[in-house]
């Protein structure tokens, strides 16, 4: 087992590494530079001298350097938390994102945990009532999930949300905690506020998870050896947990490798909508004023947490699996 | 069964019918002849089998069906729209959808909408549109309006449906520039629409040959083109996609810009459709007829387009048939967020980037409404795909 986590760890490091060079030389890839856009800004309001601030500017942010050079110098601040200077509003980047990132996180694995549940709970509950009425109903429900981009939810929710309970859905807390330090009142605002976003993030996950646990729990549920115990009279909630669902949540877990880059896009854009203080709307904007160092920050950010997930769900089904345990590969 | 007489009783005196036996001359060979229905199923081609197994898919045929308009539409959006994609209204901006009514004051006038009157109001300083009840303006049809160029290439003038004369015809509404939406959404589908079925068949290049290398060599290949599908697959597509298209230049024209990104949506979306292609050659490649292929001498390239890809191209289709409202969706999203599409380019993301100020869209919540043909489209597609790869096997 230990040797096992020793060599998924491992392969983590070339591949981060990889991600993290693609990230820095894309973002970098189109012509001009964060100082282009800032300078445009100040000429377009008069601002004669601000030819001359180009290139002081171009060398507080080492723009000046060639691009391998500033790559190496952010990858090697990483270790040190240190994610270079942000473009736009000339601080360390290491100070803009802290909060953005633990509210990301949250946000993520309040998601997943969401997905999990709720899939799991109704997954199996259209499993075992087959052709009744609940199951008509997930059925449905995971149909509209699938079919309804998430962002577009988002947008309605909030047209709704705005016109007809004339609410904001927008932000992650209440105004009067931003900025203020943790407490319990601060954490009920955050869940409150927390509830829409994941719902939407989720939903299509959610309809893709309930399709596969259903549809691998009737498989199961068709075998022979539950005809036998039923035969033998085990009670049905204990025949269902002990056997036919321990072979159904194997495909489950595997799974979360594919979940967890859709919640993570899904959150990207979702927040953008909604404006959430999380990581996507600044990497929007980060992105659209080639804010180079910001937005590989997050970038690195997004792909460790990825990575950080499928390692997670590898461990978890070994844990779960011995034949993974011991070389065989899962089959998907 | 041993207290039964081995003779049945002449009379029913027990109740039973009596054994029934069949004076006829029996023919051996019965279950061996075909009828005309059943030789026709036994001879028919494969996709002749699949076409009658998608058929028996209600909802699959129905998707197709409209999915067929809808391209259509594409073919003629110049003669749908009743204006031009770019025609600006500047007394109507913001102008609700107006309804079409078919009787005025209890008299039958066929299609027709109401005139509208343009007011301030005095506190928000909006415009404020009513309809204007005496007169109504009958709209016309099979007419010649707003001129335009057809596919921009041939100059012409007509329409199926024209504004009433004296009057405008805008069923979905205006937009800030007072756009008529209707005519805008009908253009921005020949975009959406197409950006898929291009992306789709890039990444479908991509994974056949990516897939096709790596599933016939193996080796250093393989491992090489399953590394970089892994990372890619691994990966949050959107944060991607968005570092991507911001990437390309400003300088570019709108229409480098659309080539650009469906290249981009390709580059993400090959690994799927490759590693299907990888499994499928690995274990096909090993059948006798591959191996004699081999023998007789014919070329890679001659193997794996004759003898092995004509053995799961209906499953490729079905599953590239099913990432295509994945990537109409990336572009709505990605222009939806203003780093996809630029105008004069207009796709239904375009559309809905005008739509991302809740408080604009609260007041005029018309401008909403492209996302109902992308909501269409995609279920749609996500129908036909579910019918196509259960008819992609017809013989299971």
């Amino acid at each position: 087992m230990l040797n096992f986590i020793v060599r998924r760890v491992l392969l983590m490091v070339p591949t981060l590494f990889v991600i993290s060079a693609l990230v820095y030389f894309i973002i970098d890839l189109p012509p001009g530079d964060c100082v282009t856009s800032q300078i445009d800004e100040l000429l377009a309001r008069g601002d004669a001298d601000a030819l001359t601030r180009a290139d002081e500017l171009r060398s507080l942010y080492g723009l000046d350097q060639p691009l391998w050079l500033r790559y190496f110098e952010w990858v090697g601040g990483i270790f040190r938390w240190d994610f270079g200077l942000s473009c736009q509003d000339t601080v360390p980047v290491s100070e803009l994102i802290g909060e953005r990132m633990a509210l990301t996180l949250i946000m993520e694995s309040a998601t997943i945990a969401f997905i999990w549940i709720v899939s799991f709970v109704i997954g199996v509950y259209a499993a075992t009532h087959q052709y009744r009425m609940g199951d008509y109903v997930a059925s449905f429900i995971g149909f509209v999930g699938l079919s309804v981009p998430n962002f577009l939810l988002a947008l309605v929710l909030l047209y709704v949300g705005k016109v007809y309970f004339g609410l904001s859905i927008g932000g992650l807390m209440d105004p009067e905690y931003i900025g203020k330090p943790f407490s319990w009142g601060k954490f009920v605002s955050v869940a409150e506020h927390l509830i829409i976003p994941v719902i939407v993030i989720g939903m299509s996950g959610t309809a893709g998870m309930i399709r596969r646990l259903r549809a691998n729990l009737l498989d199961e549920l068709q075998k022979q050896y539950v005809v036998t115990g039923r035969a033998k009279g085990l009670p049905p909630m204990r025949l269902l947990i002990k056997y036919p669902l321990r072979h159904a949540i194997n495909p489950f877990v595997a799974d979360i490798g594919g979940l967890l880059p859709d919640v993570i896009s899904g959150s990207v854009i979702v927040s953008v909508v909604l404006s959430l203080p999380t990581t996507g709307p600044m990497l929007l904007g980060a992105l659209k004023t080639q804010d180079v160092n910001l937005a590989a920050t997050f970038l690195l950010f997004v792909a460790v947490l990825t990575v950080i997930g499928m390692l997670i769900s590898d461990l978890a089904l070994a844990a779960l699996d011995p034949r993974i345990r011991f070389g065989a590969t899962s089959e998907k | 069964m041993t207290d039964q007489p081995a003779t049945p009783p002449s009379a029913p005196q027990s109740g039973r019918t009596p054994h029934f036996v069949s004076q006829e001359k029996w023919d051996p060979y019965v279950a061996e002849r075909l009828t005309a229905e059943q030789e026709k199923y036994y001879m028919a081609g494969q996709w002749k089998l699949m076409w009658w197994r998608f058929r028996r898919h209600r909802p699959a045929v129905v998707s197709m069906i409209f999915l067929a308009l809808m391209y259509l539409s594409t073919a003629i959006s110049e003669w749908i729209a009743p204006y031009d994609l770019h025609s600006r209204h500047s007394a109507y901006i913001f102008a609700p959808p107006q309804s079409v009514h078919l009787f005025h004051e209890g008299k039958f006038l066929g299609p027709f909408v109401y005139g509208l009157k343009t007011e301030r109001d005095k506190e928000t300083l909006q415009r404020v549109y009513t309809p204007d009840p005496t007169k109504p303006m009958p709209l016309r049809f099979f007419c010649s309006g707003a001129p335009y160029e057809f596919w921009g290439m041939i100059d012409g003038t007509f329409h199926f449906v024209c504004p009433p004369e004296g009057g405008q015809f805008f069923w979905l509404g205006t937009d800030r520039l007072g756009r008529d939406l209707f005519s805008r959404i009908v253009y921005a589908a020949r975009i959406s629409l197409t950006i898929g079925i291009i992306g789709i068949t890039l990444s479908f290049v991509l994974a056949l040959v990516l897939g096709g290398l790596a599933g016939y060599y193996g080796g250093w290949i393989d491992s090489l083109v399953q590394r970089i599908t892994e990372i890619i697959k691994s990966f949050p597509h959107l944060p991607l996609w968005l570092a991507l298209s911001a990437a390309l230049p400003v300088t570019w024209s709108p229409l480098v810009i659309y080539f650009g990104i469906t290249i981009i949506l390709a580059l993400l979306d090959w690994p799927g459709l490759g590693r299907a292609v990888r499994s499928k050659l690995l274990s096909l490649r090993e059948e006798d007829y591959a191996a004699a292929a081999q023998m007789m001498g014919a070329k890679p390239a001659r193997i794996i387009g004759r003898h092995l890809l004509p053995g799961f191209m209906s499953h490729l289709i079905a599953s590239a048939t099913l990432s295509i409202p994945s990537m109409i969706l990336a572009e709505t999203a990605l222009s939806f967020l203003g780093l996809g599409l630029r105008p004069p380019i207009t796709s239904w993301g375009v559309l809905l980037n005008e739509a991302t100020d809740i408080n604009v869209v609260a007041v005029n919540w018309w401008l909403m409404l492209p996302v109902v043909p992308v909501v269409l489209v995609i279920l749609a597609y996500q129908f036909m795909g579910d019918g196509m790869r259960d008819a992609a096997d017809p013989y299971a």
